[in-house]
Order: structure tokens, then C-alpha cells, then sequence
């Protein structure tokens, strides 16, 4: 098929797109290769004993799957199960607000014409940007003297504020989210607030489950601020469990009950991803810049 | 797009009375803002004028010192904490967006037809949503002395027993392995974004250039690089300032000392080290440092998203 289609420049041009081929294939399999390859090795090990793990390299499963992960829950100086839960609330909770006011936010400036209309939209895009560690000082700080140091509820609630999701709803409303629908619920006597509820919020369920998804993971990743408002040892979250594992002396650690904590904290989002990827592949686009 | 002009008109001419929930829809965003960033950010500033520390169980200050906390933080630590950051972030960043030009233009390359498609974006974009500090701890464990990393060389008689390479006593293993974490976790991403924009290039142009007895080097170097300008600009921008957040990894495969010889500690780590010891004049003025950087940083991508704004008007 490829040798007819080239037909007008003949056989050179042929093998030359043959050989470049090749090395198109060749180049993604050893970037595959390196994507899954250390995931795969923590997948192996996390099923392995201490002294398997030591040994050297192991290439398949062992049988140790569910006793390491015991050891890992049952570990005295490492929380993990409150570590798990508080993950799961946190990044649950954050990614429900971000969802529900980053659209609401974007149905706010897509469908009413005020003053301030552009004005508000251009400074969401200024900040879109900003890194939220710049004020880290001045945020532990109002949090202490809110009497939430330790508590959850200051992970979770400036989440309402989430520019990347607010944009990407926003771009989606101008391809998907003509105004005749919301005219026609107006007609019918809806309420301004009932019509986004009603009848804006299930036509935005595609990109509301992508950002959802975005949302939880950037979340229960995080680790710059929940380290400063959490206290490490007995309120933890996973990635500040990660850290603490990190700063015990390596000799002492059971290396497969290691392996298990890193594969708690990384392969259900693989799984969730693998499940969901067409869609969060197709999301990554609407969030930039056009060409 | 006739429709959508006159709709607008429709919207403008009905919307008069609707115009203040506008404003309601937009509140909770706005003071969620102004009450966890924008206050914050005004008294991170206000404190980097301060000398405000804590020595022993005793709070020294707030005093006001002008501008001794910047003075004492540029003749110190931060210039050379600053290079690191961007040592770091280059050594990703580089192969980052030369891998992902190759990909994308092989990716959209129709001639090339490559297969599988699918497949290959899932397993690059990947890495992306992987906890960075896990994957950091993960590296830990992989490329340490008795690790299997050093296992497997030692297994196809690369190294000698007893003489495994040790990644995390040289600078360059270090910054090496922060730079292929940072790859791996982006160039998934990249490539799809640029992929996107490369499939937006009007088509009859790479026809013509092929018709013309381009190369698919020239096509790439003269038509598609110049037409995904934009883009690029946004990629590289985000990108940069996603370096100079760079946290996560380094703090986790370092222990937080940004070793050997703190040449792996990033401004981040640095505000994040006054955090702990609870110097909150230097902390306040580190991250004001980071906030003129990135506030014209991320003017440059408003613009180019403000750009893409104006001509899809104009359309």
C-alpha cells in the first residue's frame, strides 16, 4: 500500500519512508520501555520478601503480596491506613469543589454580559499560572490563626478557586453549551440558579468527569502544602508518608513492605488511568493553546 | 458562525436584567481567591521586610529591616539555589521538547502512518499522573547501591561485586536521574499538546510543500515549527514555571539536602527549609523573589492565551 502511494517519487522515496518508519517504532519502544519498565519493577517487588529484594533483580511476581501488604498496614511508626483515608478524602473532596465552582465560575462569565465580565476573566488567566508555594508563608500562617493547622478542611476548601479547571470548563462551554438551551429554561420559568444546576450542569458531565479526574490526582500528589499544615506523624497524608519512610535509615526498612507504600501511593491512579486513558488523553488538549 | 453571531446579539439584547448574577455565579471563586492566595501572597511580601524568626523556643521579631533578608539571601545561597533550579529544569526541558517535536511530527506525519497510535499516547502520558514524590522514593530504592538498577549491570557485567555505581554520591547521577524523572513525567504531555497543534496546520500546506519537492526535514524546520510558534512559546513558558516549582522529586531523592554538595537543592527546597526552621522574614522574601519571576512569567502565557482568544474572534 505505502509503494503505491508514493508512486510519483519512486523507489528511493519508498525505502526511505520504510527505514524512517523503523526507527519511528524503534524510539517509541525504548520510551514505552522506559515509562513502564520502573513500574513494572515496583509492581514485581512490591510482591516480593526483604531478602528476594535484596538479592538482586527479580523479573516475575512473588507470593508475597498480601504479607507485605500487612506489614505495611500494621507498621506502628508509619500511619498508612490514616495516611489512605486522608488521601482519598482530601483528593475526593477538593476534586467535587473544583469541579462544581470551576463551573460554575466559567457558566458565570460564559453566560452574562456584566462590567467586570472581561476584566475577571483575563486576571483568572493571569493567575492560571501562578505556583500556590510562593505563598505558602502567608497561608500556613492565616490557616494557624483560622485554628486549622492539622485539620483537612484547609486542603480541601481553596480548591473552590481552581483556575486550570475554571479555563478548561470554559472552553468547553464555548464549543458545547449553546445559550438557546438556557433561553428555553429561562422561558420555562427556571430560576437563574435552578437553570445551572438543572439544566447546564448535566450537559458539562463530560468535561466536569475529566477534570474530576485531573482535580483528584493533582491533589492526592500533592506535597508541598499538606507537609506544612499536617502534622507528619500522626495525621499524614500518602506523599508525606512517602517522605517519612524517605528519612529512616534504609537498613533498617523492610524493603518489600517499601515497595508496597510506593505502590499504594502510585498504581491505583495507574489503574483508574488505564481504565479512563481515551478520555484523559483527549483532555489534555482543551486545556492549552491552539496552534 | 452566523448563528453564533446573531445568538450573541440575542444575549446581549436579553441579558440586561440578568447582569448581577453574573456576579453571584463568579463570588465564591473570587473570595476563595482573595481569601487563600491573595491575602497570603500580600503578607508573604509584607513579612520579606521583616526580620522574623524563631531561635530556640524564643520569636525574634517582627522587626522591620528593610531590605536585609534579600540582601542576605542574594550574597548567600540564592543565586547559586536559583542556577541549580535551572540546571535541573534544563536537563529535562531539553530533551523534553526535542523528543516531543519528534514524536508529534512523526505522530501526525500521514505519510508515515504510524500504528498503534492510541496505545503509544496512553503509555507516554502516563508518568504524568504519577505521585512525583512516590516515584522519587521509587527511584530511591531502584538506583541505590544494592538496588536491582545496579543488580541488573552487575548481572550483565557492567559493574563488579562489591562495586556497584553510586548514583546518588555524584552530581551528576543526581541531576541526571531529577532530569530523567522531570522527562518522564512531561514528555507524554508535551507531545500531545503538540500534536494537537500540529494536526491544526491547514493540510493543503504540507501537500503544496510536498508537491513543491520538500523534504519532510524542510516541512518541519520551514512550515510546522514556524505555525506552531504559539504553542511552543506556552509549552516553554509552563514549563519554566513548572521548574521553578520543582519540589517534590529532588526533596524526596536527596532527603531534603539537595546533596551531593546541595548541588540538587532548588528554591523551593530552600523556602521550604526556612518553613521548617521558622525563619519567616527569609521564607517571606525567597518567595517573593519566586513571585516577580513567575508574575512575568506567567504574563507571557496570558498573552498567548489571550492571543489564541483574540483570533478565534476574529474567525
Amino acid at each position: 500500500m505505502t509503494t503505491q502511494s508514493v508512486k510519483p517519487q519512486g523507489r528511493g522515496v519508498s525505502a526511505g519512508l520504510h527505514a524512517r518508519r523503523i526507527l519511528a517504532y524503534a524510539v517509541l519502544g525504548v520510551l514505552c520501555f522506559l515509562c513502564l519498565f520502573f513500574f513494572y519493577v515496583l509492581a514485581v517487588n512490591a510482591t516480593h520478601n526483604h531478602y528476594e529484594i535484596l538479592k538482586g533483580f527479580n523479573l516475575l511476581p512473588g507470593a508475597d503480596f498480601s504479607k507485605n501488604l500487612a506489614a505495611t498496614l500494621a507498621d506502628s511508626s508509619l500511619p498508612v491506613l490514616r495516611g489512605i483515608v486522608n488521601s482519598l478524602l482530601i483528593a475526593s473532596l477538593s476534586a467535587l469543589l473544583a469541579i462544581y465552582f470551576s463551573a460554575l465560575t466559567a457558566y458565570g462569565i460564559y453566560a452574562y454580559d456584566f462590567k467586570l465580565k472581561n476584566l475577571a476573566f483575563t486576571f483568572i488567566i493571569l493567575i492560571m499560572s501562578m505556583p500556590t508555594q510562593i505563598s505558602a508563608l502567608g497561608f500556613v500562617r492565616l490557616i494557624g490563626r483560622m485554628g486549622g493547622t492539622n485539620r483537612l478542611w484547609p486542603l480541601i476548601l481553596p480548591s473552590i478557586a481552581s483556575p486550570t479547571v475554571f479555563y478548561f470548563m470554559i472552553q468547553y462551554m464555548k464549543s458545547s453549551l449553546p445559550m438557546e438551551i438556557v433561553e428555553a429554561a429561562r422561558i420555562d420559568g427556571c430560576s437563574e440558579f435552578g437553570t445551572f444546576n438543572r439544566v447546564v450542569l448535566p450537559l458539562l458531565k463530560p468535561a466536569m468527569a475529566v477534570q474530576a479526574i485531573f482535580s483528584f490526582v493533582a491533589s492526592w500528589n500533592n506535597y508541598f502544602t499538606p507537609a506544612l499544615i499536617l502534622d507528619s506523624k500522626s495525621n499524614p497524608t500518602l506523599p508525606i508518608l512517602i517522605a517519612t519512610l524517605r528519612s529512616k535509615d534504609v537498613a533498617s526498612l523492610d524493603m518489600g513492605s517499601v515497595y508496597m507504600l510506593i505502590a499504594v501511593a502510585i498504581l491505583p491512579v495507574i489503574v483508574v488511568y488505564l481504565l479512563l486513558s481515551k478520555f484523559i488523553v483527549a483532555g489534555v488538549t482543551l486545556g492549552g493553546v491552539k496552534g | 458562525m452566523h448563528s453564533m453571531t446573531a445568538m450573541r446579539k440575542k444575549k446581549k439584547g436579553s441579558s440586561i436584567s440578568y447582569a448581577k448574577y453574573g456576579y453571584y455565579f463568579i463570588a465564591p471563586f473570587f473570595i476563595t481567591f482573595i481569601l487563600f492566595q491573595l491575602i497570603p501572597l500580600a503578607s508573604t511580601v509584607y513579612y520579606s521586610f521583616f526580620s522574623y524568626f524563631r531561635d530556640g523556643r524564643k520569636w525574634i521579631g517582627p522587626t522591620f529591616a528593610g531590605l536585609a533578608n534579600y540582601q542576605y539571601l542574594f550574597s548567600t545561597d540564592l543565586p547559586r539555589y536559583l542556577g541549580n533550579t535551572l540546571i535541573l529544569w534544563l536537563i529535562g526541558f531539553i530533551p523534553q521538547i526535542l523528543i516531543s517535536l519528534l514524536l508529534a511530527a512523526w505522530f501526525t506525519d500521514y505519510r508515515l502512518h504510524l500504528r498503534g497510535q492510541a496505545f503509544f499516547k496512553t503509555v507516554i502520558y502516563m508518568p504524568n499522573l504519577i505521585m512525583a514524590s512516590a516515584f522519587s522514593m521509587l527511584f530511591y530504592t531502584l538506583f541505590a547501591d544494592s538496588g536491582p538498577v545496579n543488580g541488573v549491570l552487575r548481572l550483565v557485567g557492567l559493574t563488579q561485586e562489591g562495586a556497584p555505581i553510586r548514583f546518588f554520591a555524584s552530581i551528576l547521577g543526581t541531576r541526571g536521574l531529577i532530569g530523567l524523572m522531570n522527562f518522564l513525567m512531561w514528555f507524554g504531555n508535551t507531545t500531545i499538546l503538540l500534536m494537537a497543534a500540529m494536526m491544526g496546520v491547514e493540510a493543503s500546506l504540507f501537500e503544496a510543500a510536498e508537491i513543491d519537492g520538500c523534504t519532510p526535514t524542510q516541512i518541519f524546520f520551514k512550515i510546522t515549527l514556524p505555525l506552531i510558534r504559539p504553542l511552543l512559546i506556552y509549552v516553554l513558558i509552563t514549563s519554566m514555571i513548572g521548574g521553578l516549582q520543582m519540589f517534590d522529586v529532588p526533596q524526596i531523592l536527596t532527603r531534603g539536602s539537595g546533596d551531593p554538595m546541595r548541588s540538587a537543592m532548588t528554591m523551593i527546597m530552600y523556602l521550604n527549609s526556612h518553613m521548617f526552621s521558622r525563619n519567616y522574614g527569609r521564607a517571606g522574601a525567597v518567595s517573593t523573589v519566586l513571585f516577580l519571576i513567575c508574575g512575568i512569567l506567567c504574563v507571557v502565557v496570558m498573552r498567548s492565551l489571550d492571543t489564541d482568544r483574540k483570533e478565534a474572534k476574529k474567525k
